[in-house]
């Protein structure tokens, strides 16, 4: 099989020809530098990205804390992710990297922080 | 807090902070930086989508993160940062600049500076800008104000969304507004090609199947109170086609992802001399603009792609005022750089004969198989072969010395020949 790609590693955005067959990439064509070849095989077959959203927080000089998922997720949970943290209250203060939720949708990623928070 | 310094810079984003970081580390110690906002960090701090740092910090960021290293960065090395502190207006006489801050803590004052970096950033094009018809409804937003509201006060613009512009901010909009549970209907693109980055349409549309119409426009805003619906109309040839081939969308929110302008203002009040085709600055190699002792970094310089590649002319401009207040900027000959095939602006406007050169420069259209050269009257200083240009990504090449003999510099893409 035959798939047109657009790589998202970067803002290159190389234009990927993969060939496939029902296990694994076969050939890749296209890609600027070798992270485009993991791209590929992860694309096809268990497409991840990474998930951005806010969670509300308590004690702050601000309303509401941006978060992460520490690891690419399967790509289709992101509005779950973000409804899920958008039932989380967090308390500063909170550092860039600490945990806000663990474990999220049972994916085995944590929900982090990514701004500090000092008490206000 | 001093009332006379060797630098203030205007704005505490990944420019103003780089900027700092750079005086510092040239050992200028004598610095302040303010900024309008509560927090320093500019703009990042809303961007709260990953994809900042690969070039920089080699590892994946998101704009609160970015900004934080250089906050940490600034802290440590004592670089002062007056927040919530607007700059009301610069008095340059004769080269005493004078800069009349309001800040909430220290009131009207008046710092005088032997230089100026300017790092106040970009705005946003809105619908005054390009002139929409139709009622004046509630519910039409620029996508970044939307981001805003959303990122830093938790309100969600409106449920049924249209875009119009295809800007990186209103792709990373339209997944923001999916994800939270709003209902995207399309995104709308005067141009043939779409304005982001080729990474942001798979992301952010091909992801939730959100419809991207290129070379069409919005041509007529309905709605009493809030907006309602709006007309989507092809352009053909760059015209609006018949009314039989237009439609409407339902939505109660327009956001507008039109570009950015340079927030130059004070630049103006200042006496700066501004560029027609990068609204920002007219400067020489040193980042300096028309005025002596003024400079210019970031996105009030020139829209910017990339915040690493903000912070990398941050740096740059930071050396420059440095050597500057050293008195080591003895002039070599300038060299005009000119704008050649395809290329629609080259920055600076000039080098310096016999010294390094950094240029940045966009392409006026997107284009395949083309060769990048830059040559001077008589010889060829550098030829790529570039694959795909596009105008959402700006060039950036180093010339190590240019010719002391050089009339000029020119900049151009031409086809390959084949």
């Amino acid at each position: 099989m035959k798939k047109e790609l657009i790589c998202i590693n970067c803002p290159m955005g190389c234009c990927l020809e993969v060939v496939y067959d029902a296990k694994k990439v076969t050939a890749v064509k296209g890609n600027e530098c070798p992270r485009g070849k993991d791209y590929a095989a992860k694309e096809i077959f268990h497409p991840e990205r990474t998930v951005t959203t806010t969670v509300r927080i308590k004690g702050a000089a601000f309303l509401v804390l941006p978060v992460k998922t520490a690891k690419p997720v399967p790509k289709d949970l992101g509005s779950g992710i973000v409804r899920a943290a958008s039932k989380i209250i967090v308390n500063a203060p909170i550092k860039a990297g600490d945990i806000v939720l663990h474990n999220v949708l049972g994916t085995g990623v944590n929900l982090i922080a990514t701004r500090t928070a000092e008490r206000a | 807090m001093k009332l006379n310094v060797d630098a203030l810079v205007i704005g505490a984003g990944p420019a103003g902070l780089g900027a700092a970081l750079s005086l510092k580390e040239n050992g200028i110690e004598d610095i302040l930086v303010v900024d309008r906002e509560d927090a320093a960090g500019g703009i990042l701090l809303q961007c709260i989508h990953d994809g900042f740092g690969l070039h920089r910090f080699k590892e994946e960021l998101t704009g609160p993160e970015y900004a934080e290293r250089d906050v940490r960065s600034a802290r440590e090395n004592k670089v002062e940062i007056l927040l919530r502190t607007c700059v009301v207006d610069i008095i340059n006489d004769e080269g005493l600049i004078t800069a009349i801050l309001l800040s909430e803590e220290k009131g009207l004052v008046r710092v005088e500076t032997k230089a100026l970096v300017l790092a106040m950033g970009c705005r946003e094009r809105n619908r005054g800008n390009i002139a929409i018809p139709g009622s004046r409804p509630a519910g039409i937003l620029t996508a970044g104000f939307a981001q805003k509201m959303m990122n830093m006060f938790g309100h969600a613009p409106g449920r049924e969304i249209v875009i119009l512009g295809s800007g990186d901010i209103g792709l990373i909009m339209a997944r923001r507004l999916t994800w939270e549970g709003s209902r995207v209907k399309a995104v709308v693109e005067a141009q043939a090609y779409p304005g982001g980055l080729n990474r942001n349409i798979v992301q952010c549309l091909h992801d939730f199947d959100i419809p991207l119409y290129l070379s069409h426009t919005i041509s007529r805003i309905t709605g009493t109170g809030r907006i309602s619906s709006v007309e989507v109309t092809p352009l053909e040839h760059g015209n609006f086609a018949p009314p039989g081939k237009r439609f409407s969308l339902a939505c109660d929110t327009l956001l507008l992802s039109v570009g950015l302008i340079p927030e130059n203002e004070l630049s103006l009040r200042a006496g700066v001399v501004l560029d027609q085709a990068t609204g920002g600055a007219v400067v020489d190699s040193n980042l300096m603009t028309s005025v002596p002792g003024i400079f210019a970094c970031g996105n009030v310089l020139q829209v910017h792609d990339l915040a690493d590649s903000v912070s990398e002319e941050a740096g740059y401009c930071g050396t420059a005022v440095a050597r500057y207040l050293r008195g080591e900027t003895k002039k070599a000959r300038e060299v005009p750089l000119k704008t050649g095939n395809l290329v629609r602006y080259v920055l600076p406007a000039c080098a310096e004969a016999g010294k390094e050169a950094l240029i940045s420069f966009r392409p006026i259209s997107p284009a395949q198989d083309v060769v990048l050269t830059v040559r001077t009257d008589t010889e060829e200083l550098l030829r790529k072969k570039e694959r795909k240009v596009f105008p959402s990504i700006m060039h950036r090449i180093r010339i190590p010395r240019v010719p002391e003999t050089a009339a000029y510099l020119e900049v151009s893409f031409a086809s390959e020949e084949k």
